[in-house]
């Protein structure tokens, strides 16, 4: 949400320069979820799920402090691995991305949203389901070739649906009226003793675990670089592994600070490897990279050779500047980790208003439109309804941001395949098409299997109880 | 557990897929037929999948959604009401500015769990807003 939120900011900025704030605010999002996740034991972000498990109990034996310096320390150790991975493998995905025809770049765009679509929830046909709706969204307004109407039921829906209203919409809007419906309770928050901690103690004690944490960072880098996988899995997975694998097992849920570590240097080294297929390929390796693909197109900058070959400064500049941000994320976390408390307990009377108007004051500063704030509302709203019973913001946007280059790529296709070898052998044919159309099947079959799974050892009940628990 | 959640994903899927219909309705029969030619591949998808959800809900197959309970509806619905009012009507009509203050102080007095009997947390509201 807070990149989101943040799309409207870098409108007056250089590219670099607001590309650099949305990198930074995507790093310090994944980082700082792990304040409300020890304080409060309620997840800043998915991808802080098990930092809950050690990092809380932690506070609650008064070492509050000491667990949020661990997670900001670990943190920017797997942010800084997984950014370096990112400067070393884009250039070689670069370089691939040249072979790519109108073809291969539609069959790209309709993985990038069965991936998620499939992988981003508990349910595959809800997941392809809202990446639907988001397609079909992108086709609203003036068809670019014909220059015919297509849904437009409003005269706010005639320029179609502006990226970024949509995206603080879809994001922002549910969690105002998810504070709504927490009603006029106070925040069922412990007042917990936050001691003061040695921060020397605290980077001697991560690196005196560097082992687990070399482990933990490699598992983390190499799930981000799966697209729409995301930090959460990476957490519980080198959680998980790290408990399997050490000697001191037995103390992991008790407030044991490997357990912070593995969580926290897994989930941030996810970061740089989720924008290694987006940068180069277009393919968003989670729901934060889907956002700041709608960060690039504003500033028309296309992800993929036109990045690479056009603006070069833009991309090299927002990639290095992510190293130097998981640094000033560490420092400046450090720092505020003593007064973190006090900001986890700002009330949701506030955080609810303010959220509502800067979400308000964004989607009207786009175009200085009022219809792109109606178009904000009512897609927020339907989202928070939507959600409620399955359906996820984060395919609907990637349908959005992707079904544009979907369509103009399947047109531009068609009018090749014409006038050469026809549709069915242009588009399905070719060892690229098929490798594609073979992963788009994979993730498809694979997600299924899961879901049936997880349905296997699951009840209703269990399963809604979850649910609740994560919003 | 009742069958509220179960009738409230019948309604939603329903909601869903009556969407997917129209606009496969629409794709199929507006013309160009080349300006609609995307529109007709996704819109099918669309209404098979959700069509697929609608049947699921109708047999009480569905197991992700925890629905809204009576308590999160009730607690819900004065600020969506304000919000739709400030976005729809106030913003337009007393400006962005004198809309937002309103509908913030508003908003705060709704959901804040300082006893609306109190002068003190009346004043704090105000200084908050301001």
């Amino acid at each position: 949400m807070a990149v989101a939120l943040l799309i409207p900011f870098t409108f007056q900025l250089e590219p670099a320069s607001g590309l650099i704030l949305l990198g930074a605010a995507y790093t310090s999002t994944v980082a700082g979820g792990a304040v409300s996740a020890i304080l409060l034991k309620i997840p800043g972000a998915p991808a802080n799920i098990a930092t809950t498990l050690d990092g809380h109990t932690m506070a609650r034996k008064g070492h509050g402090a000491k667990a949020l310096q661990l997670s900001f320390v670990s943190s920017a150790i797997g942010g800084v691995f997984g950014v370096l991975l990112l400067i070393f493998l884009t250039p070689v995905l670069a370089q691939w991305a040249l072979a790519f025809g109108p073809s291969h770049l539609f069959w790209l765009a309709i993985l990038g949203v069965t991936i998620i679509g499939s992988l981003d929830g508990s349910s595959v046909v809800k997941g392809l389901l809202s990446g639907c709706i988001g397609l079909w969204l992108a086709t609203i307004g003036f068809d670019d070739i014909m220059g015919a109407q297509r849904f437009i039921f409003h005269d706010s829906l005639a320029g179609g649906i502006n990226v970024i209203p949509a995206l603080i919409g879809l994001f922002a809007i549910p969690q105002v009226i998810n504070m709504f419906a927490k009603g006029r309770k106070r925040l069922d928050a412990e007042v917990l003793e936050v001691e003061r901690h040695p921060v020397g103690d605290a980077i001697r004690e991560v690196l005196r675990r560097g082992r687990a944490l070399t482990i933990r960072t490699a598992t983390g880098s190499i799930i981000g670089l799966i697209p729409g996988v995301g930090g959460q899995i990476a957490g519980l997975v080198a959680y998980d592994q790290s408990r399997k694998m050490s000697p001191e097992r037995e103390k992991f849920g008790t407030g044991h600070s490997e357990g912070v570590i593995a969580a926290e240097s897994a989930n941030n080294a996810t970061v740089g490897p989720s924008l290694v297929p987006l940068l180069p390929l277009s393919i968003p390796g989670s729901p934060t990279a889907a956002v700041l693909l709608g960060g690039l197109l504003i500033h028309g900058i296309f992800p993929g050779t036109d990045l690479f070959d056009n603006h070069p400064d833009v991309a090299w500049t927002f990639i290095n500047s992510m190293l130097i941000g998981q640094i000033l994320m560490c420092v400046f976390g450090l720092y505020i980790a003593g007064l973190a408390a006090r900001v986890a307990q700002v009330p949701n009377a506030v955080m609810a208003a303010v959220v509502l108007a800067l979400a308000i004051f964004g989607s009207y500063s786009v175009q200085t439109s009022m219809g792109d704030v109606y178009i904000m509302a009512a897609l927020g709203t339907g989202m928070y309804f939507l959600e409620r019973f399955g359906l996820s913001a984060a395919p609907l946007v990637l349908g959005l941001i992707l079904g544009p280059i979907a369509e103009a790529n399947f047109v531009q296709g068609s009018m090749i395949a014409n006038a050469t070898v026809g549709i069915g052998p242009y588009f399905f044919t070719g060892a690229l098409n098929l490798t594609m159309i073979a992963v788009v099947v994979a993730s498809i079959a694979y997600s299924v299997w899961m879901e049936l799974r997880y349905r296997r050892f699951t009840t209703k009940e269990d399963a809604i109880e979850k649910e609740e628990a994560l919003t | 557990m009742t069958d509220l959640p179960r009738s409230q994903h019948i309604v939603a899927s329903g909601a869903v897929a009556l969407v997917g219909i129209t606009v496969a309705w629409i794709s199929w029969t507006q013309e160009s037929a080349a300006a609609f030619l995307f529109p007709r591949i996704i819109s099918t998808v669309f209404v098979v999948l959700a069509l697929w959800t609608f049947g699921k809900a109708l047999i009480g197959k569905t197991k992700v959604g925890a629905g809204l309970s009576r308590n999160a509806i009730l607690a819900i619905l004065p600020g969506l009401a304000v919000m739709l009012v400030y976005v729809f009507w106030a913003a337009a009509a007393l400006g962005v500015y004198t809309a937002s203050t309103v509908a913030f102080f508003i908003l705060l007095t709704l959901y804040d769990p300082a006893p609306h009997g109190e002068v003190r947390s009346w004043i704090k509201r105000v200084v908050i807003t301001a």
